[in-house]
């Protein structure tokens, strides 16, 4: 039988039956409007006067003599509408449920950038909308909770299993089943059964189109080095795909290590995980022995999954990125560091990419470059930030 | 080697009756209760048995089985522990016994089908394989014998003369849309759906998801050659504890009496 949505031994469509319909139905639309010049028009209109792209791709001076080593621009994602890069993929997966006629979408949220992404575009499309997340994410991210239910969506917590993104995902795709034949799930990141990692790094990619433009723009040549957060990996694979012909550009990928890859408490799939079949996928994740799906640990609720999406499992596999795993305190520094330095307050998320390209900088020589991917703004994280620091601001 | 459900279908279809299928979490309330509790459900008149080898994200399970299914993890249940259990239970029953479970068990146990075949497993069900990557584990369930059951559900449509195609054992058919899980009443327009697969079909066909007492079950049975019981088993282990069996087999009894009616 011949494979589809497969990245060399990873993907496939590991989901019951009852959705494998609805499926190959989404297979078929996103096929046939991927090349449809209306959809297409109809979307970079979107990005354009909805999310505010192109996003800008800013020079980090202060950053770059700080460390002495390459020259460092970061992609700025954290300007977007909605204040992350979670709005490129929620744009074309919600235009695409309105073009389908579908009348409810359901999304998963992490950190809740995902859900307020997905509720946001609900709003302006007059869609019925419905984000799974995990109880305890909800707790760490009341704030996003909040902005999700203002944009009319409904926020539904899980208090199955670890109560976190990946609990917040079988529910979803419980509800999927229930309802499938009149909702669209539209899944966050570069993972679940094909077409989802293909289609949701087709609506990220324009983030590396755009940076590889920008920086032939201002240095007239191709970046050294590519740093972005993973955690399914969907922002790392918006702004890698368009570099990965170009070889000479190291491709970083950071992702969480929580309390240290030596410890149970941590999220690095890639440092720690086996090949395994979860959430509709052929992947690498964390897993015991059985195959048991582990809990994950980590400070930023977006990276806080014991999965990664196929292609990078296969980038991976094939040696075309790296990737390194982040500690929280790490983070946490980063974090602080990227506000100090150049006044931008990061996503805890995108802080792991941050201090993966704090490590690697200095390594580098002047008149290498390195871009940044920060995915997100740390707005929704400053008051976690504070916990972490044993800092009282609730008065 | 014939497999045992072939034979319990044949057996089944000479005494012109309906099948009983059951399903149990293997390890909730411990190996010994789910042991005590197949061979009572033997006794009440059951004929094919499912033992569900829980995981921890049981993405196609309601509420009731993933309880159940976190309960047996609790407890210590492991892959190897059940095959233990069912090879103790191989010496007391000659009843075709199921694996059901998730994808990535039986991938992360490269002698898996061997296993199967040693202990005297007949069958698995795997709810997040579809059609589409029926060939993961084909070769070595082949090898061994074991059958891998294919489900269809009201919303496979054109799919299931495929899948009806590479069916062994028997078809296993989804009631409703959804989860696993009791329910009042279904929605699905059996006529259409039976007549759909009754068209494909060249192996027994059963309905699961859904069925609760012995009036279900003798409704739902005009339609298809048996019945698969779960959540209303498993809904008597979380109720009654380590008392459940006699509850167990008292429902067995009645669904065994509504299929026979």
């Amino acid at each position: 039988m011949e494979k589809i949505g497969r990245f060399g031994e990873f993907g496939g469509q590991y989901v019951p039956e009852t959705v494998m319909n609805a499926v190959s139905e989404l297979l078929e639309a996103y096929e046939h409007y991927k090349n449809d010049p209306v959809f297409i028009q109809e979307l970079h209109d979107l990005y354009r006067n909805y999310a505010f792209r192109p996003s800008l791709l800013y020079y980090a001076d202060k950053m770059t003599k700080d460390l002495g080593g390459a020259k460092i621009y970061i992609k700025r994602e954290d300007l977007n509408h909605t204040g992350s890069h979670k709005i490129n993929n929620a744009l074309g997966q919600v235009l695409l449920a309105k073009h389908m006629g579908k009348k409810r979408v359901i999304a998963e949220t992490g950190a809740g950038q995902h859900g307020v992404a997905t509720a946001t575009v609900c709003a302006y499309f007059d869609l019925e909308c419905e984000v799974y997340m995990g109880r305890e994410d909800m707790e760490r991210q009341a704030l996003n909770v909040y902005r999700m239910e203002l944009l009319g969506a409904k926020v539904t917590g899980v208090d199955s299993g670890t109560a976190t993104l990946k609990d917040a995902i079988n529910e979803a795709m419980r509800d999927w089943a229930t309802n499938i034949e009149t909702t669209f799930y539209c899944i966050g990141s570069v993972m679940g059964p094909h077409p989802y990692p293909t289609m949701v790094r087709d609506f990220q990619k324009i983030i590396g189109e755009e940076a590889k433009k920008q920086i032939m723009e201002a240095e007239g040549k191709l970046p050294d080095c590519v740093v972005a957060c993973v955690g399914g990996g969907s922002n790392a694979m918006g702004i890698f795909y368009d570099f990965i012909p170009d070889t000479s550009v190291r491709l970083v990928g950071a992702e969480a290590a929580g309390r240290g890859i030596d410890t149970p408490d941590h999220a690095a799939t890639i440092s720690k995980g086996d090949l395994g079949i979860f959430h509709g996928m052929k992947s690498i994740f964390l897993q015991n022995d059985e195959g048991q799906i582990a809990p994950v640990f980590s400070i930023s609720a977006g990276l806080d999954y014991p999965g990664i999406g196929p292609e990078h499992a296969w980038l991976h596999s094939t040696g075309r990125a790296d990737y390194v795993a982040i500690t929280d305190e790490e983070a946490v520094q980063a974090f602080e560091y990227l506000s100090k330095v150049e006044g931008i307050i990061p996503a805890v998320e995108s802080a792991h990419a941050v201090a993966a390209a704090r490590k690697i900088a200095p390594t580098m020589r002047p008149d290498q470059i390195m871009i940044i991917n920060l995915s997100g703004r740390g707005d929704k994280d400053v008051q976690q930030i504070a916990r972490y620091r044993g800092v009282n601001i609730n008065g | 080697m014939a497999n045992r459900i072939d034979e319990k279908f044949a057996e089944l279809k000479a005494q012109n009756k309906k099948a009983l299928i059951t399903y149990i979490v293997a390890g909730d309330g411990g190996y010994e209760l789910t042991e005590k509790a197949v061979l009572a459900m033997e006794q009440a008149g059951v004929d094919i048995i499912e033992i569900g080898v829980p995981f921890s994200d049981p993405i196609a399970e309601g509420g009731t089985i993933q309880m159940a299914s976190q309960r047996a993890l609790q407890r210590g249940t492991t892959l190897k522990g059940v095959f233990e259990m069912v090879a103790r239970l191989r010496e007391k029953t000659n009843i075709p016994l199921l694996l059901m479970l998730y994808a990535n068990t039986i991938f992360r146990s490269p002698d898996f089908f061997d296993k199967c075949k040693e202990v005297g497993i007949d069958g698995v069900i795997v709810p997040d394989l579809p059609f589409e990557e029926h060939d993961e584990f084909k070769a070595s369930a082949d090898a061994n014998g074991i059958y891998n059951i294919s489900l269809v559900t009201p919303v496979s449509h054109d799919r299931i003369k495929k899948i009806a195609k590479v069916a062994q054992g028997f078809l296993y058919c989804v009631s409703s849309v959804g989860v696993t899980g009791v329910r009042d009443k279904f929605s699905t327009d059996f006529d259409k759906f039976f007549g759909e697969i009754a068209e494909s079909a060249k192996i027994p066909y059963c309905v699961g998801f859904g069925i609760r007492d012995g009036e279900t079950a003798h409704k739902i049975s005009r339609h298809c050659n048996g019945v698969i019981v779960g959540s209303a088993i498993v809904n008597k282990v979380a109720e009654f504890g380590q008392d459940a069996v006699p509850e167990i087999t008292k429902i067995c009894r009645e669904l065994r009496a509504g299929l026979d009616s």
